[in-house]
C-alpha cells in the first residue's frame, strides 16, 4: 500500500515534466493504479519463477564453487616463485580436503637440452592394455565415467587406415591371430593445431616438446578436442570421480593433479617422471618392451638409435603436425645402408 | 545522459505496453526461457555430462544453433546492401527490422557459446590471455561482439533521433552501415573458418564451408525477414510494401541456388573421388557400419529445402505470399537442420581414430536451446515494440501517446516512415 501512494506520486510529480501529453499523465492516471497494481503482482510473479529456475544452484559442491582466489590466480606463464607457491598450497588444501591425504605437488620445469620423443614397436605389442590401465593409475584420471589417454586400436593386417581398426575388442587372451595392435596416446606434436585454436592460451608446447594443459586455465570450449588429428584429449564432462585409495599422491601442476569438471586434459609423457629422469607409466608396465622413450637430442639414446636404425612411421603424416611419437618395426634398415649414410653425412 | 535515461525508461515501460495477445506471448516466451535457465543451472551444476556429447561427438546442438544464427544475423546485410548500394527504396524503412533482428541473433549465438562452456566461471580468462590472431576462435569474438555493437549503434541512434525528432546526422550512420556491411560477410567467413581450418576433420576441411555459410545465410536469413515482416505488418501498423517482401523473395531464390550449386560441387568431389575422406559424408548422407541418426534429418532438409526453392521459382509465390510464407518456413527448417546438426555432427564422425559414436541431445540440452531461442525472440519482440511507436512518431521526448492496449490490431495506413538519410 505504501508503496502504491509513493508510485502515485511519482506519476504526479511527472506530468510536468512531460509537456503537452495529453495522455501521458491526465488520462493515464485512473489505469496508472490499477495497472500498478496489476504489473507488480506481475513482477513478483516473474521474480519468484526466476528464483525458482535458480534453485539447481543450490546444489553446487562447495569446491567447485568460483572464490576470489581462483579468480584471481594468473596465467601459469605469468606466475612468479610466491604466486605459484600460493597456487599449490590451495591445491594441496582442496586435495587433502577430498582425499584425506596431502599430497606431493610441485611445479616440475622442462631440463636443458631434453627433447622427449616415444617410439613404439608395433612388432613387439601384443594388445593387452595394461599401459592404458598403469596410465590411469598414474595420472589421477576419473575412474568413473574412466578417462582413459591410451586408446589400442586393433588392427587388421594390411592395412594401417585407422577406420578399419576396432577400439572395443574384448577376447579372453590377446594376441588374437591375423590382427596387429597400434596404441594411439598424444603425440606431442611439432606443430600442435590444439595450442593453435586455444582462444585463451590455456594450452602450449614446453621446451622439452610436452604439450601441456593449465587446467585453472581452460575455459572448456573443446576447440582442441576438434582439432586434434588423433583423438588424444579427453574432457570432463562431470565431477571426476577417484576413489580416496587410488590417489597418486605425487603430483604436478601440469600434469597429474586432479582435474576440476568441465576443462580439458590429456597424456603429457608422464613429465612429474619424466622430468625427473623416470620413465612414462606406461613404458614402465608394458611387458613386451614395447615402448621406447627418450631424449632426442642425445645421439646416443636409445629413441635417436631407433629413428636412426629402424623402419619407423608417423601416423596421419599427411595432417603436418610432426609428431614426436613414432611406430616401428624391429626390422633394421640393411647395414650396408647405414654404413653409405654415415658416409654421405 | 539524463534524457537518454529517460528514453530508456520509456521504452522499458512501452514494452510492457499491449494488448492481452502480446501480453500471453511475452509471458509464453518468458516461460521457456526460464525453464531454459533452469536446465542450465543442472547444466552448470552437473557438468556437460547433463547433454549427450561425449568425446567423440565434443560439440551438438549448441554449437550447430550458433553456426545457423550467426548466418542469420550476417543476412541482415541482404536489406541494407540494396538500399544503400541499389537504392531500392521499398526495403528502405524495413531495414531496422533486419538490424534487429542482426542483435538478437548476436545475443543468441553468444548464449550458445557461453552455454557450450565447460567452465563459464573463467570466461574472463579471454580478455587476460587474448591467443590472438593465432585462434580462429578470437577472431571470431571480435567479430561477434563488433557486429552486436554496429547493429546497435545504427538502429538505436536512428530510434534516438526519431525520439527527439531529430533529422539523423549523415556521419553517424552511413560509415557505419558500410562497415556493417563488410562485418557481416566477415563474421560468418571467420565462423567458416572455425571448421575449416581444422586439418583433423576432412568433413570441414573445405574451401567450399565459407561460401555455402554465406549462399545459406542469404537463403535463411532474408526467409526468416520475410516472416517477420509478414508478422510485424500483421499485428502493428507498419507499413510492409508487397515490393519490398518479393525483393527479399528474389534474394532468398538466388541465394539458394547458389546454396545448392555449392551442395552438389561437395557432393561431386566427396562421393565422385571417394577416398577415405567420404567417411562423414556417407555417414550423413546414407549411413556408415549400420549408423544413421542423421540420414531421415538430412533427407527431410533435402526435401524441405527442394520443395521451399520450386515454390519460390513458380509465380504462384509471387501472386500468393501466402505460399511465400509457406516457402520460407520450409527454407527455414531446412536450411537450419542442414547447417546446424547437419554440419557440427557429422565432422565428429566417424572419428579421427575411425570410431563411430552417434550423438542425440538429451532433454536437458534441448530445453536449454530452446530457452535461447525463447530469449532472443522475447528481446526481437521487444525491439519491435518499441522501434514502431518511436518511428511512426507516437512517441516522441515530448509525446508519450498510449495507442496502448489496441496497438495490436490497429492499422494505420498513412503513417510517415522515417527518412533515414
Amino acid at each position: 500500500m505504501n508503496q502504491n501512494t509513493k508510485q502515485n506520486q511519482e506519476s504526479s510529480s511527472n506530468t510536468p515534466a512531460s509537456v503537452g501529453g495529453c495522455s501521458g499523465g491526465s488520462c493515464g492516471d485512473k489505469p496508472t493504479r490499477r495497472s500498478f497494481l496489476r504489473t507488480s503482482a506481475v513482477a513478483a510473479g516473474g521474480l519468484a519463477a526466476a528464483m525458482a529456475a535458480l534453485k539447481p544452484l543450490m546444489e553446487l559442491e562447495s569446491e567447485d564453487r568460483p572464490t576470489v582466489e581462483k579468480f584471481l590466480q594468473k596465467h601459469y606463464k605469468e606466475m612468479d616463485g610466491d604466486e605459484m607457491q600460493t597456487a599449490l598450497t590451495r591445491i594441496s588444501k582442496e586435495v587433502e580436503k577430498r582425499f584425506d591425504q596431502r599430497p606431493d605437488i610441485r611445479d616440475i620445469k622442462p631440463m636443458d637440452g631434453v627433447e622427449f620423443v616415444y617410439a613404439l614397436n608395433l612388432t613387439r605389442c601384443i594388445g593387452c592394455r595394461k599401459c592404458v590401465h598403469a596410465c590411469v593409475a598414474e595420472n589421477n584420471q576419473s575412474r568413473s565415467p574412466e578417462i582413459q589417454y591410451i586408446r589400442v586400436l586393433e588392427m587388421p593386417r594390411g592395412t594401417t587406415n585407422v577406420e578399419k581398426g576396432n577400439h572395443h575388442y574384448d577376447h579372453p587372451t590377446v594376441p588374437s591371430d591375423d590382427h596387429y595392435y597400434m596404441p594411439v596416446q598424444c603425440h606431442q606434436c611439432a606443430n600442435p593445431p590444439c595450442v593453435k585454436v586455444c582462444p585463451v592460451e590455456a594450452t602450449w608446447q614446453e621446451a622439452d616438446g610436452i604439450t601441456v594443459i593449465d587446467y585453472d586455465w581452460c575455459i572448456g570450449c573443446r576447440y582442441c578436442e576438434a582439432a586434434c588429428p588423433y583423438w588424444a584429449r579427453r574432457f570432463n564432462f562431470t565431477k571426476p570421480k577417484l576413489p580416496k585409495k587410488d590417489l597418486n599422491p605425487k603430483m604436478s601442476y601440469l600434469s597429474n593433479r586432479p582435474r576440476p569438471k568441465g576443462v580439458v586434459e590429456k597424456c603429457t609423457f608422464c613429465l612429474h617422471r619424466t622430468r625427473e629422469g623416470k620413465m612414462p607409466a606406461c613404458l614402465e608396465v608394458c611387458p613386451t618392451g614395447a615402448r621406447k622413450f627418450g631424449n632426442v637430442l642425445d645421439p646416443e639414446s636409445e629413441v635417436s638409435q631407433i629413428l636412426k636404425n629402424n623402419r619407423v612411421f608417423v601416423l596421419k603424416e599427411e595432417v603436418g603436425t610432426l609428431p614426436r611419437f613414432f611406430y616401428y618395426f624391429d626390422e633394421r634398415y640393411p647395414a650396408s645402408d647405414e654404413a653409405k649414410a654415415d658416409k654421405t653425412a | 545522459m539524463k534524457a537518454y535515461l529517460k528514453f530508456l525508461y520509456r521504452c522499458f515501460k512501452r514494452s510492457f505496453v499491449g494488448g492481452w495477445k502480446y501480453h500471453l506471448w511475452l509471458g509464453f516466451l518468458f516461460v521457456i526461457a526460464l525453464v531454459g535457465l533452469n536446465a542450465y543451472c543442472r547444466q552448470y551444476v552437473y557438468g556437460l555430462g547433463t547433454t549427450g556429447m561425449t568425446d567423440q561427438v565434443s560439440w551438438g546442438v549448441y554449437i550447430a544453433n550458433f553456426t545457423f544464427l550467426v548466418g542469420v544475423a550476417a543476412s541482415a546485410v541482404m536489406l541494407v546492401i540494396p538500399v544503400y548500394i541499389y537504392k531500392r527504396e521499398e526495403l528502405h524503412h524495413l531495414v531496422i527490422f533486419g538490424e534487429l533482428l542482426a542483435v538478437a541473433a548476436i545475443i543468441m549465438c553468444l548464449l550458445f557459446i557461453v552455454v557450450d562452456l565447460g567452465r563459464p566461471d573463467q570466461m574472463h580468462h579471454m580478455m587476460l590471455r587474448f591467443h590472438f590472431p593465432v585462434s580462429i576462435l578470437t577472431w571470431d569474438v571480435i567479430a561477434l561482439n563488433g557486429y552486436l555493437l554496429l547493429n546497435l549503434h545504427i538502429p538505436g541512434y536512428l530510434i534516438y533521433c526519431a525520439y527527439n525528432k531529430r533529422k539523423p546526422h549523415k556521419n553517424f550512420v552511413i560509415p557505419f552501415v558500410f562497415i556493417a556491411i563488410a562485418w557481416a560477410i566477415s563474421i560468418h567467413t571467420v565462423t567458416a573458418f572455425l571448421y575449416s581450418g581444422l586439418g583433423a576433420r576432412p568433413f570441414w576441411n573445405s574451401a567450399v564451408i565459407a561460401p555455402r555459410f554465406l549462399a545459406s545465410a542469404f537463403a535463411a536469413g532474408p526467409a526468416l525477414l520475410i516472416i517477420t515482416l509478414q508478422m510485424i505488418r500483421h499485428f502493428t501498423h507498419w507499413r510492409v510494401e508487397r515490393q519490398a517482401l518479393l525483393t527479399l523473395r528474389s534474394i532468398v531464390t538466388v541465394a539458394m541456388f547458389i546454396n545448392m550449386f555449392l551442395l552438389g560441387c561437395e557432393w561431386f568431389t566427396e562421393f565422385y573421388t571417394d577416398s577415405t575422406h567420404v567417411a562423414s559424408a556417407k555417414y550423413l548422407y546414407l549411413g556408415l557400419d549400420g549408423k544413421s541418426a542423421l540420414v531421415p534429418w538430412i533427407r527431410t532438409s533435402f526435401a524441405l529445402n527442394m520443395i521451399a526453392l520450386m515454390l519460390l521459382v513458380l509465380p504462384i509465390s509471387r501472386r500468393r505470399l501466402r505460399v511465400l510464407n509457406i516457402a520460407c518456413i520450409m527454407l527455414f527448417i531446412g536450411i537450419w537442420i542442414e547447417k546446424g546438426m547437419g554440419l557440427i555432427i557429422p565432422g565428429f564422425i566417424p572419428t579421427p581414430l575411425g570410431e563411430i559414436v552417434e550423438y542425440t541431445p538429451t532433454l536437458n540440452e534441448t530445453l536449454i536451446s530452446l530457452g535461447i531461442w525463447a530469449c532472443g525472440i522475447l528481446i526481437y519482440t521487444i525491439l519491435v515494440r518499441i522501434t514502431v511507436p518511436v518511428l511512426s512518431g507516437r512517441l516522441t521526448k515530448d509525446a508519450e501517446s498510449f495507442d496502448g492496449g489496441r496497438l495490436d490490431f490497429a492499422k494505420e495506413e498513412d503513417l510517415t516512415a522515417i527518412n533515414y538519410q
